[in-house]
């Protein structure tokens, strides 16, 4: 155990379990695009492919038991670096101009603490079905198509996929950093990496929507 | 030309500090901003005010001494410059410039823009020396060293310890410092023995002596007068990374 708590005692160690963490959920977040995107296929395969997910049972609660436990470290471990990097400084500068950072990395903490606002909000329409327009328990399909024709349902989920890819933005980057995973020469890649990951997720989410408000879906 | 200077004046360590205003005239484009500095002090002792106090001593950008923000930027607005070497010709006449102390938690204000960075001290330390037998210089064959670890060695001794990325840092984090030092002896034969050791007792040493952490803006870097690159943070996070796996029990033990 010493070992194990020397190491989150650390602030370095906390940065690698946000990482390490951060990694995991955000292999949930494009498995889940992945599942999503599906619904261009139609009706038939979206359903199909949901019903499969719960037909897994346990393995599906292994999943979300690893996702749970990876989102609550990320966001501990979040907070309680957040709050001794605050305190490292305590009378702030009447000037300071930042040059290299960029704001997704500056509202990190307050992106992170709005998606999962969103996240509550998303669980609540689709998988527990307590909120939103639609209520089948098998229609997967029908169900996203109807919200998504309610336009504030949209425009709240598209400022929310706005928000993730910028919380990606600098995540991906800073994330590999934190692990250690870099060299002079793979810089540039790691830097090109990041805007990418962010567009393609972002946009692979918001494309919904937009399908579903375009009459193209539904 | 002319700049009117927002200085930030303090006592003492214990003095209630704030900004005030001083307008220097027929300032010399080719004077360094330490010397801008003591043209005012040489105005403010006539008037029978007290000086500005600053940190200095080489002027020449080797010593790691002088430092404090201009305009909001460590070092001020130059690259690659420490303030000892910036000169006023990169101002425009008539510029309004706040000049502030770095600023941190483990950087406590002594006097106007001097801080105490003893605490970049107490990080080495803690872990950046490696302990051998000393004596007369060896021979310089003696222990080959391949090219790129040498240059990358020489890349991070660079660090004179100013303090700007402390200051430069969103979070008052420690981190580029802290690696730049991991890293030059990292590199070398001679620091491998101690390379785990060093690296968790350092990190520990900054975190116990009130730095953030590192949350990878980059703002050390673009400030670094010395050009360390934060690869070296990277490196840093690999090496804690292995030791805290790796390493005798005993070590881990906070500092
Ligand atoms: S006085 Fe030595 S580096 Fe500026």
């Amino acid at each position: 155990m010493g070992r194990v708590s020397a190491f989150y005692d650390s602030l370095v160690g906390k940065k690698i379990i946000m990482a390490a963490t951060g990694f995991i959920l955000f292999g949930f977040i494009v498995g889940h695009l992945l599942g999503n995107l599906q619904i261009f296929l139609g009706a038939e395969p979206l359903n199909r492919y949901a019903a499969f997910l719960k037909s897994i049972g346990e393995l599906l609660w292994v999943v979300r038991g690893v996702l749970i436990i990876s989102f609550l470290l990320h966001v501990i471990s979040s907070i309680q670096v957040a709050l001794a990097n605050r305190a490292a400084r305590p009378l702030g500068y009447a000037h300071k101009k930042n040059i290299e950072t960029n704001y997704a990395a500056l509202t990190m903490q307050i992106g992170g603490p709005l998606i999962f606002l969103y996240v509550v909000y998303h669980l609540m329409m689709f998988t527990f079905l307590t909120t939103g327009p639609g209520y089948s328990h098998t229609d997967v399909y029908a169900n996203v198509v109807a919200s998504f024709k309610v336009p504030a349902i949209s425009a709240v989920y598209i400022a929310s996929m706005l928000l993730l890819g910028f919380h990606l933005y600098h995540g991906t980057w800073s994330m590999l950093h934190t692990l250690g995973i870099s060299n002079a020469k793979s810089n540039g890649l790691r830097r090109a990496l990041a805007p990418t990951v962010a567009v393609l997720v972002a946009g692979g989410y918001i494309s919904i929507p937009v399908a579903v408000l375009a009459g193209l879906v539904g | 030309m002319k700049l009117t200077l927002k200085i930030w004046r303090q006592a003492g360590p214990r003095e209630k500090g704030a900004l005030a205003t001083y307008q220097v005239d027929d300032i010399n484009p080719d004077m360094s901003f330490l010397e801008l500095l003591d043209v005012l002090n040489e105005s403010l002792m006539l008037k029978g005010e007290r000086p500005v106090a600053f940190d200095h001593d080489c002027r020449e950008g080797i010593c790691g001494s002088c430092g404090f923000m201009i305009g909001g930027v460590a070092h001020g607005p130059l690259k690659l410059c420490t303030t000892c070497t910036l000169f006023m010709r990169h101002f425009k006449d008539g510029d309004t410039v706040t000049v502030e102390p770095f600023r941190a938690k483990g950087f406590p204000v002594l006097q106007d823009l001097v801080v105490d960075r003893g605490a970049l001290d107490r990080i080495v330390q803690a872990g950046g020396f490696i302990s051998a037998r000393t004596g007369s210089a060896p021979e310089a064959n003696a222990m080959l060293i391949p090219k790129q670890n040498a240059d990358r060695a020489m890349d991070a001794a660079a660090c004179i310890g100013c303090g700007a990325c402390v200051a430069a840092c969103p979070n008052g984090s420690a981190m580029l410092f802290t690696a730049a030092k991991v890293t030059h002896l990292g590199e070398l034969p001679q620091g491998q023995p101690e390379r785990n050791h060093r690296v968790l007792r350092m990190v520990s040493k900054m975190q116990q002596l009130d730095f953030g952490g590192c949350s990878n803006h980059g703002e050390c870097e673009a400030v670094c007068p010395k050009g360390i690159k934060i690869d070296f943070i990277a490196q840093l996070n690999r090496d804690f990374l292995k030791a805290s796996l790796t390493d005798e029990m005993e070590t881990l033990k906070r500092v």
